[in-house]
């Protein structure tokens, strides 16, 4: 079966400064895959290039087996800028009519997708109305006229209240069930979720990871966080006896893997009295970002920390 | 392809409509145009001339800086003002092209501007006819007027395009295009007569001068229709220079439309080239 997409070994530089180095990646059909990488680590540049609008120095993109940009790509592919702003004095449905009759679909049929987003009722008011949830709604309505084979979302979920956000990927798993493959990017873990069934990750110009969420939570290996209250006089005891880290005065620190986790939780509760309270922190999604993104700046040194801080 | 031009001409003239610019243009249009007509043609009684001609003969000393003007204010947001809203972005992902994108805005805002035009001048050539004051030749001066109006209109739409396709940002573009009438529609006319006073190019301007007429859009479009009125005897200044023309005022149209067609075409290439 032909990729929905296929990015093979590409870079890009602008002003001799690497923006995307050797980047290789393949979107299955009806997959939905997120794409991270904070401000700056080429996101966007790489969907420009998908859609054709900046070409790679060198390597290859295919969508759907077409070159980026051509009119069959084109065609079969949806795209949801960051931030778009459509006129605020047009309504709903106009846009909605608009972008249907541009990508030769009736523009009747289409309106139903307002519906489909929830829309249905605001389709003949003005966007000045609109509230940012509802505008990125439209915004998606506008991605999935005439049924496209690869949908791009630049950042959707950005800057919307968690509830919108719910929505919004609840939509996104619909289209990808009917056969639509989705790559959206983010600029965090957590918002994406447990939504999509890949994630890679972008850092500095470079892939640093291509996985399911559980699997890179297991190749990251982060250690799980114990923290263990005890009173002013016994903290010096806890400490000796678990071995850990006092912090703040009257807390013990212990880092573990999953493994030794019960067996920890054991030695804990056999101090008794001693210990007052214990809270236990999985490594968060958060977490296991920082540690992919890291990796990048990491081994490529001096010059990717100094693009990174700029 | 057809299709597609239509549809982003069709949201222009909508979005024209909504945000009140083609009430506006036709506001102003159709107020200058009515009291040069009732306040201006007082002396022309006497004289025997047909009022509407006179009123035409006034009206196209005007459109000389109102249409352009309207022109370059209409398509200033066309490329710049997308790319600053992300809408570009959106658009040239779709399957309409850059060639498209601009042919379409452009078929938007000259309907825009031909509406106001035609709704705006088009009043003024209705009152003055009810009113008994006019003859058929008057009423083709204003067809005429208002036909050459909207060509005009369309050489500065052009200018607007590139001026918008040669920044990223619609306040720039609207710096750009103001910058733009003051030079073509006020400031080349005082520079060439500054030029023809002094004298320094005196040996030049038999040849070079009517030239420099014709390659401005404002100055081809005066002559054309001051020679077209035979009016030297009534508004004077420029239009002595139509008696003494060395070419047939119709050269001064086909100019109009030349310029107009490169520009558009150079707009196109300049769009092309973007990354939006």
């Amino acid at each position: 079966m032909t990729p929905a997409l296929c990015v093979a070994g590409v870079d890009r530089s602008f002003d001799r400064r690497a923006i995307i180095r050797d980047v290789s990646f393949a979107l299955q059909p009806g997959e939905r895959v997120a794409l991270l990488g904070h401000n700056g680590a080429g996101k966007t540049t790489l969907f420009k290039m998908i859609l054709g609008f900046l070409d790679p120095d060198c390597g290859e993109i295919a969508v759907l087996g077409h070159r980026p940009g051509s009119r069959a790509a084109r065609c079969a592919t949806a795209f949801l800028p960051e931030a778009v702003a459509f006129q605020k004095n047009l309504t709903g449905a106009e846009v909605i009519r608009f972008y249907a009759r541009l990508k030769g679909e009736a523009p009747r049929k289409a309106l139903s997708l307002l519906d489909r987003v929830g829309l249905a009722e605001a389709a003949d008011r003005r966007l000045g109305t609109y509230s940012k949830g509802m505008r990125q709604r439209l915004g998606l309505a506008q991605a999935l006229i005439g049924r496209p084979g690869l949908v791009l979302l630049d950042e959707p979920t950005s800057g919307l209240d968690p509830i919108s956000r719910q929505d919004f990927y609840a939509l996104v798993e619909e289209v990808a069930a009917e056969g639509a493959t989705v790559l959206l990017s983010s600029h965090a873990l957590t918002e994406v979720e447990a939504r999509t069934d890949r994630i890679l990750i972008l850092s500095a110009g470079q892939m640093v990871a291509d996985d399911t969420l559980a699997n890179l939570r297991r190749a990251a290996g982060l250690p799980i966080r114990l923290k263990v209250r005890a009173g002013e006089e016994t903290v010096t005891e806890v400490a000796s006896r678990l071995g850990g880290e006092r912090v703040n005065g009257r807390s013990v620190e212990l880092l573990c893997t999953p493994a030794e986790k019960i067996g920890r939780l054991a030695q804990i509760a056999a101090l008794g009295d001693l210990v007052q309270d214990l809270d236990v922190h999985d490594p968060s999604l958060d977490d296991v970002y920082r540690h992919f993104s890291r990796i990048a700046t990491t081994d490529t040194g001096r010059a990717a920390s100094q693009h990174k801080g700029a | 392809m057809l299709g597609r031009i239509l549809t982003v001409a069709a949201l222009e003239l909508r979005i024209g409509m909504r945000n009140r610019w083609i009430v506006l243009a036709t506001f102003i249009l159709a107020g200058f145009s009515l009291a040069l007509a009732l306040l201006g043609s007082a002396p022309a009684g006497p004289l025997g001339i047909d009022r509407m001609t006179v009123t035409v003969a006034s009206l196209a000393s005007l459109s000389v800086y109102l249409v352009p003007l309207i022109a370059l204010l209409l398509a200033f947001d066309a490329v710049a003002g997308e790319i600053d809203r992300g809408t570009l972005l959106l658009l040239l992902s779709s399957p309409l092209s850059r060639a498209e994108f601009l042919l379409g805005k452009c078929v938007g805002h000259f309907c825009v501007l031909s509406l106001s035009l035609g709704i705006g001048y088009g009043l003024t050539a209705a009152l003055l006819w009810s009113s008994g004051e006019g003859e058929m030749a008057g009423l083709l001066d204003f067809a005429r007027l208002i036909g050459t109006s909207t060509l005009l209109g369309l050489a500065f739409l052009a200018i607007g395009y590139v001026l918008s396709a040669s920044v990223r940002q619609a306040s720039t573009a609207a710096a750009l295009a103001i910058v733009a009438w003051l030079a073509l529609v006020v400031l080349y006319d005082l520079a060439l007569l500054g030029l023809l006073v002094s004298g320094a190019v005196d040996s030049l301007s038999p040849s070079v001068f009517p030239v420099a007429l014709l390659l401005n859009p404002a100055d081809a479009f005066r002559l054309f229709n001051l020679a077209a009125l035979g009016a030297s005897d009534l508004v004077g200044g420029m239009a002595g220079v139509a008696d003494s023309l060395p070419f047939a005022p119709e050269l001064a149209l086909a100019s109009i439309l030349s310029v107009a067609a490169a520009t558009l075409c150079l707009a196109v290439l300049m769009v092309r080239r973007i990354v939006p």
